[in-house]
């Protein structure tokens, strides 16, 4: 496919480079932290947003990920000022904006699909800003055309958004909003509007111009691809409250609760029964009694012994033996019933039912090595993992 | 032969339409235009080829007062249309959340549509007439000490009833223009920094302007031509082209009249033309 976004991809060329990195200086030193102390967002007798603690490190890309209904686009909006807050306190930098009008917050919003004005062009478009705060014409039009250039639209200046491909559209919203020298940028689900190939294409640009301004970033998104891809810190809102806050890498592997370890995926999650803890030097191994399946150990920080609880396991950190298993109490191991077997690719898909509780399991595994494993569906296979693969979920 | 007919099939759906056209617009356009260069005098017509009713309309006082009475009309009325339309408009498709009041009470703009004009009409004399309600009133409350005169049988009277009937053709298309509108620009517009006044001046009026040279489109070529409302309203005291061409059929002046249509036809088509010009409505249609 001939790409709109890398044929036109403007790169840093030695031409621009003092322009924009003086700019990039400026944008990067006053890019601040945003904290969310206690906010709440309730409308009537809803609570949209309940009690949320959040501190966004400034520079950083942050992405606030969750289903829909959630609260991660209210709480962008209240950042943003397009909403108000009900209770808590908002804090830009060391300033507290709670009150302030979206335009006096140093904030600047990007929106799904962009909200690029149809009857402006992309020059018109990025000016808006600038005009609308009176800025003098002189100091408006060169302030334009440095942003322009910087996102390498210059040949495009005069054309409506309509006559651009989706990153170029992209390249025009970001200028526009960096064009006031915002603190902070937040993002409300821009690749949503695209294709699954072009919005691939357009998270790798952003994330790079992200990294070129130094900026901070905070986007909402409920595509767990897309926050893993793009940001430092991943906020997981499940029912307007934060699940868990962690950098990608630790969302993925150490998901703090089932809503957690259901919504990045690929996850098998067990309930139980604890019946042991033993601590160690990397935390605690707590013991759980999974009814119908087996014992199972898993790592966690600390629980109590009788406590309901649950674990997972990565549906690719399993290892598939023959029926039956050498030790049928050794622990970490169960039975199950191939259903189904799916080639998709570089993985196979294996599901599997536990007999005696219904349980579904997924197996995934490389395709190459399937080949050599190769058990038809129907047989009943074993299942077993290593103490550090399984994580313990409080709740 | 039936590769043909295949191919043809299609054009039977607009058949019947392109011959309603032909028969009913197309035929008697050329019609008229053929009769105004014919020759008549008090009795008879008879085929010719003269310029003299152009002549006799150019050079004539009545009928240049007359165009020009009629122009003051368009504007007046398209003026007001726009002035009334575009608030209510905006009203409707901004401030009205709940979709269906959003329909209800724009099916309430049309309820002037709901009784026949002639009757519309009518009703205005009890209203506005020498012994009306506004009268009465005015006596009543001692504002006037003698009937006010220009309320009924006026140029007043003609652009109120030309407001009243045509207000909805302004409406309707500057409400769905509003409605396209994506609600993100104007939030997008507040986020940087935009007061209500210029959001509306370059967000929403620029974006409402297809919608505005439609409705404007209606109303101008609905005003242009003009005949009942202006005799109804108007009583005597007012004239437009409108009206003059019934006055000449009425005096069997046929050759005329067909002049007349044909000047009034040309005027509408350029002002529409100039609308066009001005607004590109195609993201319209």
């Amino acid at each position: 496919m001939n790409s709109p976004v890398s044929t036109s991809s403007p790169g840093v060329t030695l031409a621009q480079e003092s322009a924009e990195s003086k700019l990039q200086q400026e944008l990067a030193a006053q890019s601040s932290g945003v904290t969310l102390r206690s906010v709440t967002k309730k409308y009537g007798s809803f609570v949209a947003v309940k009690d949320i603690n959040l501190d966004i490190p400034p520079g950083s890309y942050t992405c606030l990920l969750g289903p829909s209904g959630c609260g991660k686009t209210t709480t962008l909006r209240m950042i943003a000022g397009h909403e108000d807050i009900t209770s808590g306190d908002l804090l830009i930098g060391d300033r507290r904006v709670n009150d302030l009008p979206p335009a006096k917050r140093n904030s600047a919003m990007m929106f799904q699909s962009y909200a690029l004005f149809p009857h402006k062009s992309v020059w018109e478009n990025v000016e808006f800003g600038l005009k609308m705060r009176n800025v003098p014409p002189a100091e408006r039009s060169q302030r334009v055309n440095e942003m322009i250039e910087i996102v390498g639209l210059s040949q495009f200046a005069d054309r409506k958004p309509a006559k651009l491909s989706g990153g170029q559209q992209q390249r025009a919203a970001l200028a526009r909003a960096l064009v006031t020298r915002p603190q902070v940028l937040l993002l409300d689900e821009p690749l949503s509007a695209l294709d699954e190939n072009l919005r691939v294409k357009t998270r790798g640009e952003l994330r790079r111009l992200q990294k070129q301004f130094g900026m901070t970033f905070i986007q909402v998104t409920h595509g767990q691809d897309e926050a893993f891809s793009l940001s430092d810190q991943i906020v997981v809102m499940d029912n307007g409250r934060i699940d868990q806050i962690g950098a990608p890498a630790d969302i993925f592997r150490t998901p703090a609760s089932r809503f957690v370890a259901r919504f990045v995926g690929d996850n098998n999650i067990f309930s139980g029964k604890v019946s042991g803890v033993a601590l160690d030097e990397q935390g605690a191994v707590i013991r759980l009694e999974v009814e119908g399946i087996g014992t199972f150990f898993c790592r966690g920080l600390a629980a109590d012994t009788g406590m309901e609880a649950g674990c997972c396991v990565r549906s690719d950190s399993m290892d598939m033996l023959p029926y039956p298993p050498a030790d049928p109490t050794a622990p970490n191991q169960l039975t199950a019933r191939i259903t189904a077997i799916e080639f998709t690719g570089y993985i196979t898909r294996v599901s599997l039912m536990v007999e005696a509780t219904g349980q579904e399991i997924t197996y995934k595994v490389r395709s190459s090595e399937w080949v050599n494993q190769a058990v038809p569906e129907g047989q009943l296979v074993t299942l077993t993992w290593a103490v550090d693969e399984c994580v313990f979920l409080s709740h | 032969m039936t590769r043909t007919w295949k191919a043809l099939q299609p054009y039977t759906l607009v058949t019947p339409q392109t011959l309603v056209f032909l028969l009913f617009l197309v035929f008697p356009i050329l019609m008229i235009l053929i009769v105004s260069f014919w020759d008549f005098n008090g009795y008879a017509m008879t085929p010719a080829f003269t310029l003299q009713n152009y002549i006799d309309i150019f050079t004539s006082q009545v009928s240049l007062k007359t165009y020009l009475n009629t122009f003051k009309y368009v504007i007046l009325v398209w003026f007001f249309c726009l002035a009334i339309a575009f608030p209510v408009s905006y009203f409707l498709a901004f401030h009205v959340k709940n979709q269906k009041w959003q329909i209800i009470l724009f099916l309430l703009c049309t309820v002037p549509f709901w009784t026949s004009n002639i009757i519309r009409m009518i009703s205005w004399v009890p209203f506005l007439g020498k012994e009306g309600l506004v009268n009465q009133l005015l006596l009543g409350l001692n504002l006037v000490q003698e009937p006010v005169q220009w309320l009924l049988f006026s140029d007043f009277a003609v652009v109120l009833g030309m407001v009243h009937l045509y207000n909805f053709f302004m409406i309707g298309p500057i409400f769905n223009s509003l409605m396209r509108i994506d609600r993100n620009l104007i939030t997008a517009a507040e986020d940087m920094g935009a007061s209500g006044f210029q959001i509306l001046k370059e967000v929403i009026l620029p974006l409402a302007s297809s919608g505005i040279a439609i409705g404007s489109i209606f109303v101008v070529t609905l005003v242009m031509g003009e005949f009942v409302t202006v005799r109804l309203m108007g009583g005597g005291q007012s004239a437009s082209v409108g009206k003059l061409i019934a006055t000449q059929i009425g005096s069997l002046q046929y050759p005329l009249a067909a002049a007349n249509a044909v000047i009034l036809l040309a005027v509408t088509l350029i002002l529409v033309v100039g609308i066009l010009r001005v607004v590109d409505i195609r993201k319209e249609l």
